[in-house]
């Protein structure tokens, strides 16, 4: 009997993408644990952090501290546009690495428009439209590249990353004004009229760019589930050859999808820049957003709700990141964390393995009979 | 001048030793975009050994205990990339990116976890090896002559012959042109590729330790290794899996990095009063031309990025 009402949940869990995403997350938690024992650290402080940062209280009789939480939902702004911009590559079978280097252009945009033009009210808006233009053309050039020139794309993104990560302190040092405070990395300010206001919790950064984020989720779901642009571009992900002969343009379909892709990472940059980061600051590292972006789309199925939900997840441990440095945890277990649930969600193709196995013992089965 | 040559030697080095460790992956079907996480581990097996082994024991042997810790990490590390994407079938790319996100964190970790066992108030990630490093260098002139130019000459040569002259070296091809046809003729294309990923395993590892062996003395594993996994990558696109050609295009490659370290030697250069990030860009931008050029006719090797499934013919 209980073995007959176990039977269904498997073969539910193995079809279902979302129980194995969260299967997956619980998986990489674990192996967090097993890593702070094994490094002699208590894991309760993980979970302490967070903990503070989706509530805002960390201990009973403790105070409470909405910053916590409004800094996690501003963390998972950048977060979840990375993860649209990679899933929307995904949908269309491309594996878009490169948002790093278009939310950097984005970011780029954002901070020369925001420096070179004379503060007026809403110049954020003009700022966000930059951003998302020139992060569509950093993505668009590899599209085009990738359809007419066969390049892959992912050689192709990952060149271009580190393209615009030297040409933002290139473009910053010698072409926009500089501030007072040259030498600590900054350009002249940036004008007030261009940052994202704060709302709701405004001890911390949450800021407006929250419901940017909010209307590309819905973009996103809406271009590719109804309309039919997203069904030649699901279509020339399922197979770019049938698509073509049923008449579809993938050479379009590939760059413009790439345009689009680029777009959602332009404006993580420009969110992050006028909302997160808010001073000139000269980028000389990688924020690592972009990357994370492939993660967040992978436990979020390539769609818009599971992209968004994964997006929050990231954007909690990024902030729980920051509390455990407080607690004496190397705050890189996060990033191990992270890079194991990426490594689990890979290995779920692995899952069919077990699919076919099953398949095979009940026709065994059925045969015997 | 001299510091450039020295410059574009080692870092030509570092390519040449990685972009081989990629150039075997790829002829035996699987991507390895994970190069930039072995080196990571490979530079934290290196720098361990180099942490704990005593200083006295003679120069060649300890040069060679510390190679080999770095190949041990590397190996190792790559093992997760085959498990996972030849037993298992899974994506390469991800996977491969993962053991990037991977690399970095869990060196840090570790670094971190050892460094406060030590002393409860050093947080840092630094592992400094001030005097083991002398090992590895020897002076001709002015010159800084570093071991590892002659492990990479030595591993470019083995890379060679493996590749071309044995039997092993025709058969891992074999498995990334087309698999099932190697399958049919009695190569086991699974033992084939996991050896592929092992052995670029060992030489990113040994690319890991000669990155950080290059230049400081002290090395913070939080910084990982500065995207040199994913430029030797480009060198091997750029030579088309081929080793004699990956030699070549990372020395150009390495020279224009080394121009952007040095640049300020040479007069003319520093009148054209370009930014060093310029030289530092110029890499990338010559591989994505290139590769717009050559990419339809590319040599790369065929199967490569599709695990392989007997049950599919």
């Amino acid at each position: 009997m209980s073995k007959k009402e176990k039977q269904p949940f498997i073969d539910w869990f193995l079809d279902s993408n979302g129980a194995t995403s969260v299967a997956v997350v619980i998986l990489g938690f674990l192996a967090g644990i097993v890593l702070l024992l094994c490094i002699g650290k208590n894991p309760v402080g993980l979970f302490t952090a967070i903990k503070q940062s989706i509530i805002g209280k960390a201990a009973k009789g403790g105070g409470w501290n909405f910053r916590n939480v409004g800094e996690t939902l501003a963390f998972s702004i950048p977060y979840i546009l990375c993860g649209l911009s990679m899933g929307f590559a995904a949908r269309v079978g491309l594996f878009n690495i490169g948002a790093e280097g278009q939310y950097t252009m984005g970011m780029l945009a954002a901070h020369i428009v925001a420096v070179c033009i004379p503060a007026f009210p809403g110049q954020w808006m003009l700022c966000v439209l930059a951003a998302l233009v020139v992060g569509a053309i950093w993505g668009g050039v590899v599209g085009i590249l990738k359809a007419k020139y066969k390049v892959s794309e992912v050689v192709a993104t990952i060149m271009l990353n580190y393209i615009a990560l030297y040409l933002y302190p290139l473009v910053c040092l010698n072409m926009l004004p500089q501030g007072t405070f040259n030498k600590t990395g900054r350009t002249a300010d940036l004008a007030s009229t261009a940052l994202l206001d704060n709302f709701l919790i405004k001890s911390s950064n949450l800021n407006i760019g929250f419901f940017l984020m909010l209307i590309a989720v819905v973009v996103y779901w809406f271009i590719m589930e109804k309309t039919r642009l997203g069904f030649s571009l699901r279509a020339t992900g399922f197979n770019k050859d049938a698509a073509r002969c049923s008449g579809i343009n993938d050479t379009k379909a590939i760059s413009l999808s790439m345009a689009i892709s680029g777009a959602f990472a332009g404006l993580a940059g420009a969110c992050v820049i006028l909302g997160l980061v808010r001073y000139s600051k000269i980028l000389t590292s990688q924020d690592n957003y972009g990357f994370m972006g492939i993660a967040v789309a992978l436990v979020g199925n390539s769609r818009a709700l599971g992209i968004f939900l994964a997006g929050l997840l990231f954007g909690i441990l990024k902030q729980a990141y920051s509390i455990m440095q407080g607690m004496g945890i190397p705050k890189e277990v996060v990033t191990v964390i992270e890079g194991l649930i990426v490594i689990f969600i890979a290995l779920r193709s692995g899952l069919s393995l077990v699919k076919d196995y099953r398949a095979k013992a009940k026709v065994r089965k059925e045969v015997s009979k | 001048m001299i510091l450039l040559i020295q410059y574009t030697l080692i870092f030509s080095s570092v390519l040449i030793l990685v972009a081989l460790g990629g150039c075997f992956s790829e002829h035996s079907g699987v991507i390895n975009l994970g190069l930039e996480g072995i080196m990571v581990m490979g530079a934290l097996g290196g720098a361990l050994a180099m942490k704990y082994l005593p200083i006295a024991i003679p120069g060649f042997f300890y040069v060679l205990l510390v190679l080999l810790a770095a190949i041990l990490f590397g190996v190792v590390y790559s093992s997760l990339l085959a498990v996972a994407c030849i037993n298992y079938k899974a994506d390469q790319t991800i996977v491969g990116t993962a053991l990037n996100m991977l690399g970095t964190a869990a060196a840090t970790v570790l670094v971190k976890a050892i460094n406060t066992a030590e002393n409860v108030n050093n947080v840092s990630s630094e592992i400094s090896y001030i005097e083991p490093k002398k090992k590895f260098i020897a002076y001709l002139g002015e010159f800084e002559f570093n071991w590892f130019m002659v492990i990479t000459i030595i591993a470019l040569v083995v890379a060679y012959v493996v590749l071309y002259k044995t039997r092993f070296g025709l058969r891992l091809m074999a498995c990334g042109e087309h698999p099932q046809a190697a399958d049919s003729v009695g190569i086991n294309v699974y033992k084939m590729r996991w050896a592929g990923v092992l052995i670029s395993g060992a030489y990113g590892g040994l690319g890991g330790i000669c990155y950080i062996l290059a230049g400081v003395s002290i090395w913070k594993f939080e910084y990982g290794v500065a995207g040199f996994g994913f430029l030797a990558l480009a060198v091997m696109i750029f030579g088309q899996w081929k080793p004699h050609r990956i030699a070549l295009s990372a020395l150009l490659f390495g020279f224009f990095r080394a121009l952007g370290n040095t640049y300020t030697v040479f007069e003319f250069l520093v009148n054209m009063k370009l930014p060093s990030t310029v030289y530092n860009m110029m890499p990338y931008i010559i591989s994505l031309i290139v590769l717009a050029l050559t990419s339809s006719h590319s040599r790369a090797p065929k199967a490569e990025g599709i695990p392989y499934d007997k049950s599919q013919r």
